[in-house]
């Protein structure tokens, strides 16, 4: 093969494997991904699909015993409905009433079951005034 | 004060402007004076800003706390160290920092090339001024570090107690060094296009720069793992968090940079991926600083929305822009010289690596960006988590490794092919075996894991393979002891075994990263004082609580420790005592009660850990303080009708309250949660991040005068004559 | 106070980055030349530095020493053609 064919061979494989990957992660990352939703928009949950859900931890309904936490999650800009949330495990140091969360959930009758491991508090906002809790 | 340094920053400001201007009005006209003029501005911003730092570091030292940066971001609690690296908790001071570390890099570039480069420096000086005028502007009209309280409070709210790690202070500006180093070569790339001067010495100058940003970058985000893994409750080191990906985008295309630039130094090739990489490294170090502050993705350190979205967005859309008008109207200076002579060639061998470094890069991108695409998408915001991330990454990650020792092992150009089967015996060997010892081991659990300790000795034994000839070659010549034949071999290839150390560090991180993510064990329990749970191969007693009330340098509460201590035996082993305890410092707001403030405030675990070469043995607790909640609710009431006490009187009084609160958690302790984890391997991630580090010290190092002899006038005529012989 | 401390700085800056400019025009002595010499410069040692890395790549057993010889040879010749192309500007600027 002469050199100019060589080369583009060369190239037409790099790119065919660069196209395969783009493709592979565009569509395992829908398939994989979980919707992010705050408690008001959990009203038509599906029981059984996992969901990212994001809000403010509902003063006065942190409960725990032992390792099993229940508290309720309602919106980032507070009012609305809110959701209740079941977890089983240690939550983060930063968790508090009235910080924000992200956990994965999955409905369970009524209450959101959530993911182990996957509750996280947002470190608070250093980036702006601290609310006067 | 605070007007002096306010002062400080609109002179920053006015300086860098006119600085761009007379850079590039030095630049067209050819008049050397203005150039001159815009160098020395870059000199001037560099004072001013250090001023303005000193300024606010003076105020975070005194407890200043008419400085509204100082009252809510530090109090007298705070220890010193603390207190001086509060200043770059805050976003004022992030910036503030982040415009101080350019303004001094910058310096040093503009100094170190003031002879040299005379049409790309000036073009490059208005880049760099154009950065600095940017983030001048942002603290001067939007978010200033000098504003004051018309009322300064007794008390300040004091820094977040996660952030009280020496590790967490370090680490930005560690970050921001490596950002802001970036911009360098990204400032001189932009001005070598402009003037279509694109030959070697731009890189050549630059280089330095490079590698400093990519070692400092590398640093800064190693130090965030190690207090995550330290500090925060998870023991975990990595969570593909945004910010976590924002630091590592650039650090990967840095690294495709550097490997790639060789190619076109020796060849004259790949000059518009090279000049493309380098842009897409300052643009993405400038998307990283952006979104930690930004708000636009959900992380656990989305530091709130705030108002610098849209000027970064505008930055980055100009840079992005700019970047693509330049490179696509300068095609033509940047045709290569040559083509590929083999494949078999450590060029087509770095080519490899920068591809699989850019897909590495492709991937960490599109999982922090899937919730705004998968809106623009479908409508609905969509997230992937460490599983997706981990999917791909992981092969990519095993080649990427393979060819860190696969490089090594072929010529520049083109390769002998007899030669090459001979090279590759040894280090081929050597992961064979590795790969049947584990497998008679019984480590089976996890082929990812087994492909990665297989391939980790492939390269470990490539490059110790190499090192050993290399020193034989050495020693031929020289008749040099081994020691001494090592040192001047490393002395005079600092680029190449610079390199090659930092390879063997990869290798051994990789080593920890597969050890400790596939072989991991974890337990979460509750236990009772004189219970014992089992873990891996240890048995861990919870022996007794532990509390503790530490008071701050100035005689006030600092926070309450409730922990406990267990005891650990491994096998048949010694048992071990491992203490680990809860930090709960208190808060500030005014509506608590007295006792209750110190569990409403923020809590830190102290993690216990057992760190060895073989394994970790990493311990946290989370006390149960449900138990205590109506001593202190009695506590609250009994200080707030004890209101008409002195401060003496009341300070010694919840001293003493605190004291008995302690005593009772520890006299009758709750079941405690406990967190254990046993990790193998995870040193091996820290010792190989340290190797990497001083690999890049040693192809940092500056070269001696004797490696530069081939300049002198004898040098080239020995070069012509032996040509003339051949 | 310290506001007249900080206004005294910023006029020594104004100072120092206008001092060239009081200074005069400066006379640029072969400017033009300078960059090309400059990437001659850089890439002249960027060949010295193959040369040498030829020479590790055979002492490592990487290279056959046919293979080494001929890379050797046009490396050299590449480099001396670099040479010629200095002397060539050395000559147009005497």
């Amino acid at each position: 093969m002469d050199p100019s064919r060589k080369r583009k061979t060369r190239l037409i494989v790099a790119l065919t494997c660069a196209l395969l990957l783009a493709v592979a992660l565009v569509y395992t990352s829908f398939s994989a991904a979980s919707e992010a939703r705050q408690p008001s928009q959990l009203a038509g949950a599906e029981p059984g699909k996992t969901y990212q859900l994001t809000g403010r931890v509902a003063k006065g309904s942190w409960e725990h015993k032992g390792t099993v936490h229940t508290f309720r999650v309602e919106d980032r800009k507070g009012g609305g409905p809110t959701v209740d949330v079941r977890y089983v495990g240690q939550v983060p140091d930063p968790f508090r009433e009235g910080r924000e969360i992200v956990i994965d959930v999955r409905k369970q009758g009524a209450v959101f079951e959530g993911q182990p491991d996957s509750l996280v508090t947002k470190c608070p906002s250093k980036f702006t005034a601290e609310p006067k809790t | 004060m605070a007007t002096a340094g306010s002062i400080c920053l609109a002179a920053a400001l006015a300086i860098c402007l006119y600085g761009i201007g007379a850079s590039l009005y030095g630049a067209r006209t050819g008049r050397r004076e203005y150039v001159d003029s815009g160098r020395r501005a870059v000199y001037a911003l560099a004072g001013m800003t250090v001023v303005a730092m000193l300024i606010l570091q003076l105020a975070f030292v005194r407890s200043d706390f008419a400085f509204e940066l100082v009252a809510t971001h530090s109090s007298t609690t705070t220890p010193l160290f603390y207190r001086l690296t509060a200043v770059w908790s805050s976003q004022e001071g992030s910036l503030l920092l982040w415009v101080l570390l350019l303004s001094l890099w910058s310096s040093a570039i503009l100094y170190l090339t003031r002879r040299k480069l005379r049409e790309v420096a000036p073009y490059a000086t208005a880049v760099l001024l154009g950065f600095g005028a940017f983030f001048c502007a942002l603290l001067v009209f939007l978010e200033s570090p000098f504003t004051t309280l018309a009322a300064p409070p007794v008390e300040g709210t004091g820094l977040n107690p996660l952030l009280r790690h020496p590790s967490m202070m370090i680490h930005p500006p560690m970050l921001y060094s490596g950002y802001t180093l970036f911009a360098v070569p990204f400032a001189f790339a932009i001005g070598a296009l402009i003037t279509r001067r694109l030959g070697s010495e731009w890189i050549r100058s630059t280089r330095p720069f490079t590698l400093a940003a990519w070692l400092f970058l590398g640093i800064g985000i190693m130090l965030g793992a190690r207090w995550s893994y330290m500090e925060l409750g998870w023991g975990g080191y990595w969570a593909w968090d945004p910010v976590e990906n924002a630091s590592l985008m650039p650090w990967l295309t840095g690294t495709a940079f550097l490997h790639s630039v060789m190619i076109q130094e020796k060849r004259g090739m790949l000059k518009v991926w090279n000049v493309s990489l380098v842009l897409a490294t300052g643009v993405l170090a400038i998307l990283g600083t952006f979104l930690v502050r930004s708000g636009i993705l959900q992380s656990i350190h989305a530091f709130g929305a705030s108002t610098l979205g849209i000027p970064f967005l505008v930055l980055i859309g100009v840079m992005i822009g700019g970047s693509i008008l330049l490179v696509s109207s300068r095609a033509e200076s940047l045709r290569s010289e040559h083509r590929l002579d083999s494949l078999l060639s450590r060029e087509a061998a770095f080519l490899l690596n920068n591809l699989v470094l850019v897909a590495l890069c492709f991937v960490v991108f599109w999982g922090t960006f899937f919730p705004l695409i998968s809106e623009a998408v479908t409508g609905e915001e969509a997230s992937v988590g460490p599983p997706w991330f981990n999917r791909y990454i992981t092969p990519l990650a095993l080649i990427l490794v393979l060819l860190s020792g696969i490089g090594p092992l072929i010529a520049w150009r083109r390769a002998t092919v007899a030669n090459l089967r001979r090279n590759f015996a040894l280090p081929i060997g050597a992961a064979v075996l590795v790969a049947m010892v584990l497998v008679a081991m019984g480590v089976t659990g996890s082929v990812p894991a087994l492909l990665m300790f297989a391939f980790a000795a492939f390269v470990l034994g490539a490059l110790g393979q190499e090192l050993w000839r290399g020193v034989g070659a050495r020693r031929a010549m020289s008749r040099d002891s081994v020691p001494a034949a090592l040192v001047a071999l490393v002395r005079r290839n600092r680029r190449r075994y610079g390199g090659y150390t930092v390879h063997a560090g990869i290798a051994v991180l990789f080593v920890g990263v597969a050890a400790s993510s596939a072989f991991q064990s974890q337990h979460l329990v509750e236990l009772r004082p004189g219970q014992t749970d089992r873990v891996g191969d240890y048995a861990i007693k919870y022996e007794r609580p532990t509390s503790r009330l530490i008071a701050a340098s100035n005689g006030r509460l600092e926070r309450i420790d409730l922990g406990a201590r267990l005891r650990v035996r491994r096998g048949d082993g010694d048992a071990e005592v491992v203490d680990t305890y809860k930090s709960y410092f208190p808060s500030m707001a005014s509506d608590l009660g007295a006792i209750s403030r110190f569990f409403e405030g923020e809590a830190t675990s102290e993690v216990g850990l057992r760190a060895g070469l073989r394994r970790d043995l990493w311990t946290a607790v989370g006390p149960d303080i449900g138990r205590l909640q109506p001593r202190i609710d009695e506590g609250d009431k009994v200080f707030a009708d004890a209101s008409d006490l002195s401060e003496a009187d009341r300070g010694a009084l919840l001293a003493e309250a605190l004291r008995g609160l302690t005593r009772s958690y520890t006299d009758d302790p709750p079941p405690a949660t406990f967190r254990f984890i046993v990790s193998p391997m995870v040193s091996w991630i820290w010792l190989g991040g340290l190797i990497v580090f001083g690999g890049a010290a040693i192809a940092l190092w500056p070269a001696g005068a004797r490696a530069r002899r081939p300049a002198t006038a004898a040098g080239l005529a020995r070069v012509a004559r032996e040509l003339e012989r051949a | 106070m310290e506001i007249v401390l900080v206004l005294i700085l910023v006029a020594v800056a104004v100072l120092a980055i206008s001092a060239p400019l009081l200074a005069g025009r400066r006379v640029e002595r072969g400017a033009a030349g300078e960059a090309a010499r400059a990437d001659l410069e850089a890439a002249r040692d960027a060949k010295y530095a193959e040369i040498r890395d030829a020479e590790m790549d055979y002492r490592t057993g990487k290279l056959s020493d046919a293979d080494w010889r001929a890379l050797d040879r046009q490396l050299r010749r590449e480099a001396v053609e670099l040479l010629h192309a200095l002397d060539e500007l050395d000559g147009d600027a005497a």
